[in-house]
């Protein structure tokens, strides 16, 4: 148990001082590796709670592919962080508006102020007991029956902002040569080679 | 005397600590030892391979050759250019070198022969195989070099195209048995090499064979270090230890990946015929014989395939594996649902 509390405020004190480095550090490549940091510990939190299949989907794709595109582009930029700063007092009351508000809801989502929040108690309800039950099966229960609708409207989401992101990004650029592969698979002996007799003297 | 040391062992944190350490350098140690002789049967593979004879001198058969070479290395400067990036610089090969280690504490050796048997053992392999570019990437652009930045990035591209369809080979197996523990993996493919998946979902061994020479950085798929256009790729800068780190860490990622497959298609420490026998220091003998073999076929493809290009690279990952390994997924689900083989968690 002594053990259980120390890994928690290890991995909540190291998660909120990566996220605070993210805000504060001047180089954005070092923000993107923070913010790596942060994610792992997030993870290492779930596992505390025992939720380990949430844990490893977070490391999956937030660290290995949402935060490696981050990073790709945090590199290739050439981003001034003095420019982006400039705007920093103007918009910090609006940024702890939204800062609160998060707050508040989560306090209310998890119970802390007010009535639990509705979608809690019917998870609770609904839910198969994870006491009883590995809780991948039990995310995959829940999820392909109470909230089925809910899943398929997250994936159509999802999908909507891939075909705009490809979209937004495609364009066709005039004289550009394209490696068609299906060109050079098919071809032949007899249309790429020719022997040709060359006269002594006389070049081809 | 017996008793209180188990007892100590078992119930004292103290003891268990150590016996977690213990286990921990009985899976680290041979794993060091068996990168060290990879790399000496690598270059005999390839010796037989182009009719010469490999390393021959240090030892008999050349067998202390990959010592020397450790030691050689150990012993050089460790030089940091002075316009790199010191902290990253030297962060990028320990992050390579543990990331390939960690992920050895879910593999079963034999019947409950694993360090930690979790049940997302499989999404955690994943997990840590995807935490390997950051190595790379870091390395590249600590580096402060053009060739190391550009290896950097197409490795990191490469790596990130081939995880995806590692995933839906993931997900095949996964439909089939039903658990993500990788000891049931292997459970469920008991009884004879006939009921090992390597039959059943073919395409998606060679998929997923296929993707891990892309993810290790392999031939012919090893542009990322391609000797007449990048020098050494990411690694150019590095000498001596983080050099040799990189190169342990790459090994032992080639080396989980043989394991892995040989626990998703080749049926883990199961014996191959069902009379022999397979429990304890048995089931370790036939995995490693599975991921010697595995490892045989890397070298082999190694001394046998010229290099993709880039744009074939990218092409086969997205345009061929993406979509075959989508439909399998969609057609193994089909045929377990309407052919009433949906296992039963």
């Amino acid at each position: 148990m002594v053990l259980q509390a120390l890994a928690f405020y290890l991995f909540a004190a190291v998660t909120i001082a990566s996220g605070a480095m993210v805000v504060v550090s001047r180089n954005p490549v070092y923000s993107v590796l923070f913010l790596i940091l942060a994610f792992f510990n997030a993870a290492g939190l779930f596992v505390l709670i025992g939720a380990e299949f949430v844990a490893m989907i977070l490391v999956i794709v937030y660290v290995g592919a949402v935060a490696v595109l981050f990073l790709f582009v945090v590199m290739m930029l050439d981003i001034n962080l003095a420019k982006i700063r400039e705007g920093f007092r103007e918009f910090l009351p609006v940024g702890t508006a939204i800062a609160i508000v998060l707050i508040v809801e989560m306090l209310w989502a998890v119970g802390v102020i007010g009535t639990r929040s509705p979608t809690v108690e019917a998870f609770n309800k609904a839910g198969p007991h994870v006491a009883t039950i590995d809780n991948t099966r039990a995310i995959g229960q829940l999820l392909y029956t109470q909230y089925f609708y809910l899943f398929q409207v997250a994936g159509a989401v999802l999908l909507v902002a891939m075909i705009g992101a490809i979209v937004l990004t495609l364009r066709s650029r005039p004289g550009v040569r394209r490696q068609k592969v299906g060109e050079q698979l098919y071809r032949s002996k007899a249309d790429a080679i020719s022997v040709v007799k060359v006269p002594s003297r006389g070049g081809v | 005397m017996y008793d209180v040391v188990l007892d100590f062992l078992q119930h004292h944190w103290l003891g268990q600590g150590i016996v977690i350490l213990l286990q921990c350098l009985a899976v680290t140690v041979p794993l060091l030892v068996a990168v060290a002789y990879m790399t000496y049967v690598d270059r005999k593979v390839w010796g037989s391979i182009q009719l010469r004879r490999g390393p021959n001198v240090v030892g008999p058969f050349g067998l202390l050759q990959p010592f020397a070479d450790g030691l050689k290395l150990m012993l050089k400067e460790t030089i940091v250019p002075s316009s790199a990036n010191g902290i990253l610089f030297l962060i990028a090969p320990i992050i390579t070198f543990l990331t390939a280690l960690i992920a050895w504490a879910v593999v079963p050796f034999s019947d409950g022969w694993v360090i930690a048997n979790i049940n997302v053992g499989i999404l955690y392999l994943f997990a840590i195989s995807s935490l390997g570019v950051y190595g790379v990437i870091i390395a590249g652009w600590a580096s402060n070099s053009k060739y190391a930045f550009l290896g950097a990035l197409r490795s990191a591209a490469q790596m990130v195209s081939y995880e995806v369809s590692i995933g839906f080979v993931l997900i095949t197996v996964l439909l089939c048995v039903g658990s993500l523990n990788l000891n049931q993996v292997v459970l469920a493919q008991a009884g004879g090499f006939w009921h090992w998946y390597f039959l059943p979902l073919l395409p998606m061994f060679v998929i997923y064979f296929v993707s891990a020479l892309a993810e290790t950085n392999r031939t012919p798929f090893d542009l990322p270090m391609s000797e007449a256009e990048l020098v050494q790729g990411f690694q150019t800068e590095y000498s001596s230890m983080p050099f040799a780190l990189f190169f342990l860490g790459e090994y032992a990622n080639m080396i989980l990946l043989s394991a892995l497959g040989s626990v998703l298609f080749l049926g883990g420490w199961m014996a191959p015929l069902p009379f022999l026998p397979s429990h304890a220091g048995w089931g370790v003998l036939w995995f490693a014989l599975k991921i010697a073999f595995l490892l045989f076929v890397f070298s082999w493809t190694k001394g046998t395939l010229p290099r993709y290009r880039y744009d074939q690279l990218m092409r086969l990952g997205w345009k061929v594996f993406l979509p075959v390994s989508l439909f399998w997924v969609v057609l193994t689900a089909a045929v377990l649902q309407f052919g009433g083989w949906v296992p039963k968690g």
